[in-house]
């Protein structure tokens, strides 16, 4: 978790986050738990500000160079997805095949 | 003086035209015939190029020329599996060796020729999938800056997996990202996009996109003359919006392949609200399924641009389902007896492909038509350990029987439990029927309606006639 009190400077690489849509605005013909949340956009850019901590709202210039403000959630935030864990029942259905292709592989 | 322009939900949405004009630079008007008719075929020819013209375009940016693989293994577990006398042969085509790693390339390749060729600074895209990282990747070969709009998170700001890769690829080939939380609005701030910036809408439902998929029906068509003598059988597609099926459905044509069966496979997804933010992340497929697969197929015009030129029902032979975890099951056995590492999303049809094979005869012959490129947050891997983190319970079993969309996912525990469930077209003509009165508010449709209608469902005009009896306004 980055530190909420740190500032950080100009330039700085952020993620923000703001409200595309609050609720009363969405369109009709949503499911009740989406229409009760606000349409929510986030974006990266180089922070415009002279500094700013998480939670403020600051200025991002993007890579294509438009202007988006926002609440700024992020400080170069990591790419967290990842390979996963091995699946067991997956590994033992398919090392099963062997079983019927009894050696028979292409060579 | 500063003019105030209405942002609101409703003012964006009523320039919508007038924004997609000045954003495609294809006039839609002049296509129009009256009502719900206008000439489809007219539209593609003048806004697309011809073949040997994308070809050139796609040479020029490395999209294309991909292998035909002949399954040997997985064919011999067919032959084992199958009926005396059954078991067709299974090819695929390995799009995954494109530039960004799909067949969505050769979409964007001529997407962004067009909007280079118009002079736009820019291009813009809205989609989740594959195609955000084909347009930044073409649009970075162009010199063009591109922006890729996406459907990411939940209201608790988790996002899918695949999604959150599809983003890092995105970035890596420089484009700016904006990722929404769920909802249909999407096209609303994608609108806004294009007004504020002025780029090109690389839609997935232009003419040239579909134009650009063409290349994959001819090759397939070249290659199966040349690898084994004949055209295909069939050719098993994985369906969502439709542009997949319509443009390799199309090019095949073209290359002259008119009996090829084309076949609409799709991942099973019944019970799940693809707007609902409780839903979202309880699937692990973001596209290539039902979701998308049968509103795009029920009325195409529902897409980002006026017409779109994706008219999947044209072309669609039969529509069948298959489950997630025969998709994963087949994306892993794929890496493990061919060992191509791929998907898992472009192994739907590779899944409906192999229990279609099994009904089939053994001297037939089925053509996948794509893979994918595969990595973080896509692998089965990935997706299983997020969808038990999402409380959704893996377990081996029989998929067809036991399979229930955002509760469990279910691995075949052996070969011969891989199936389909058919997807009776003739229920998705009613429907799109039904929509269309709906929409036009009248069921008393011109010759020329009937005509265009007759075309676009792909029955004749007696029938469209009787359909729409059956129903009430």
């Amino acid at each position: 978790m980055q530190n909420e009190k740190q500032f950080f400077p100009k330039g700085s690489l952020v993620q923000i986050c703001f409200t595309g849509l609050r609720p009363e605005e969405r369109t009709a013909n949503l499911p009740e738990d989406t229409r009760k949340v606000p349409l929510e956009i986030r974006v990266k850019g180089f922070l415009k500000d002279e500094s700013a901590c998480i939670g403020q709202e600051v200025s991002v210039e993007t890579v294509t160079g438009r202007e988006v403000k926002g609440k700024m959630i992020a400080v170069n935030p990591k790419y967290e997805h990842n390979f996963g864990e091995p699946v067991p029942e997956l590994i033992l259905a398919v090392n099963k095949l062997q079983e019927i292709m009894k050696g028979d592989f292409d060579d | 003086m500063i003019l105030m322009i209405d942002n609101s939900y409703e003012a964006v949405m009523s320039r919508k035209n007038e924004i997609m004009k000045k954003s495609v630079g294809v006039d839609y008007q002049k296509y129009e015939i009256h009502g719900i008719a206008f000439d489809y075929e007219k539209m593609l020819s003048d806004s697309g190029y011809p073949i040997e013209k994308i070809r050139q375009i796609q040479l020029e940016t490395g999209v294309g020329n991909t292998q035909l693989v002949e399954l040997k293994n997985i064919n011999r577990l067919i032959k084992k599996i199958s009926p005396k006398g059954k078991g067709a042969r299974i090819y695929v085509k390995d799009e995954a060796t494109n530039p960004s790693g799909s067949f969505k390339d050769r979409r964007a390749s001529v997407s962004v020729y067009r909007a280079k060729e118009l002079g736009f600074k820019g291009v813009i895209a809205a989609t989740s999938g594959n195609y955000g990282a084909a347009v930044a990747s073409q649009a970075a070969k162009k010199g063009l800056k591109s922006i890729i709009v996406q459907e990411c998170y939940d209201s608790r700001g988790v996002g899918q997996p695949e999604i959150l890769e599809k983003q890092r690829a995105c970035e890596a080939y420089g484009a700016e990202v904006l990722q929404l939380s769920v909802g249909p609005e999407l096209f609303y701030y994608f609108l806004r996009l294009l007004e504020d910036t002025g780029y090109f809408n690389a839609s997935l439902y232009t003419p040239f996109g579909i134009a650009g998929v063409e290349t994959l029906g001819y090759e397939i068509a070249e290659q199966s003359i040349r690898q084994f003598g004949r055209y295909p059988d069939a050719v098993a597609i994985t369906h969502a919006g439709g542009g997949n099926l319509t443009g390799t459905a199309r090019g095949l044509k073209k290359a002259g392949a008119k009996d090829t069966k084309i076949i609409g496979v799709s991942v099973d997804l019944k019970g799940l609200h693809m707007a609902s933010d409780r839903d979202f992340n309880k699937k692990s497929f973001t596209t290539g399924h039902t979701g998308f697969g049968v509103p795009f197929a029920v009325f195409p015009d529902r897409a980002d641009v006026p017409r779109n030129a994706a008219r999947s029902l044209r072309y669609m032979d039969r529509y069948i389902l298959v489950t997630q975890g025969e998709v994963f099951y087949v994306t892993e056995m794929l890496a493990n007896m061919e060992g191509l590492l791929r998907g898992p999303a472009g192994n739907t049809s590779l899944a409906g492909a192999i229990a279609l094979a099994t009904e089939m005869n053994e001297d037939q012959i089925i053509v996948v038509n794509e893979t994918e490129y595969t990595g973080a947050g896509k692998l089965p891997s990935a997706q299983l350990t997020f969808a038990r983190h999402n409380g959704i319970e893996i377990r081996t079993g029989d998929p067809l029987k036991e399979d229930i969309p955002g509760k469990n996912i279910v691995i075949p525990s052996s070969p011969g439990l891989m199936g389909f469930t058919e997807y009776p077209l003739q229920s998705i003509r009613k429907s799109y029927l039904k929509q269309a009165v709906n929409k036009y508010g009248t069921k008393d449709f011109s010759d020329i309606e009937l005509e265009f209608i007759s075309e676009d469902i792909n029955i004749g005009v007696e029938k469209v006639k009787e359909y729409l009896k059956e129903i009430a306004l």
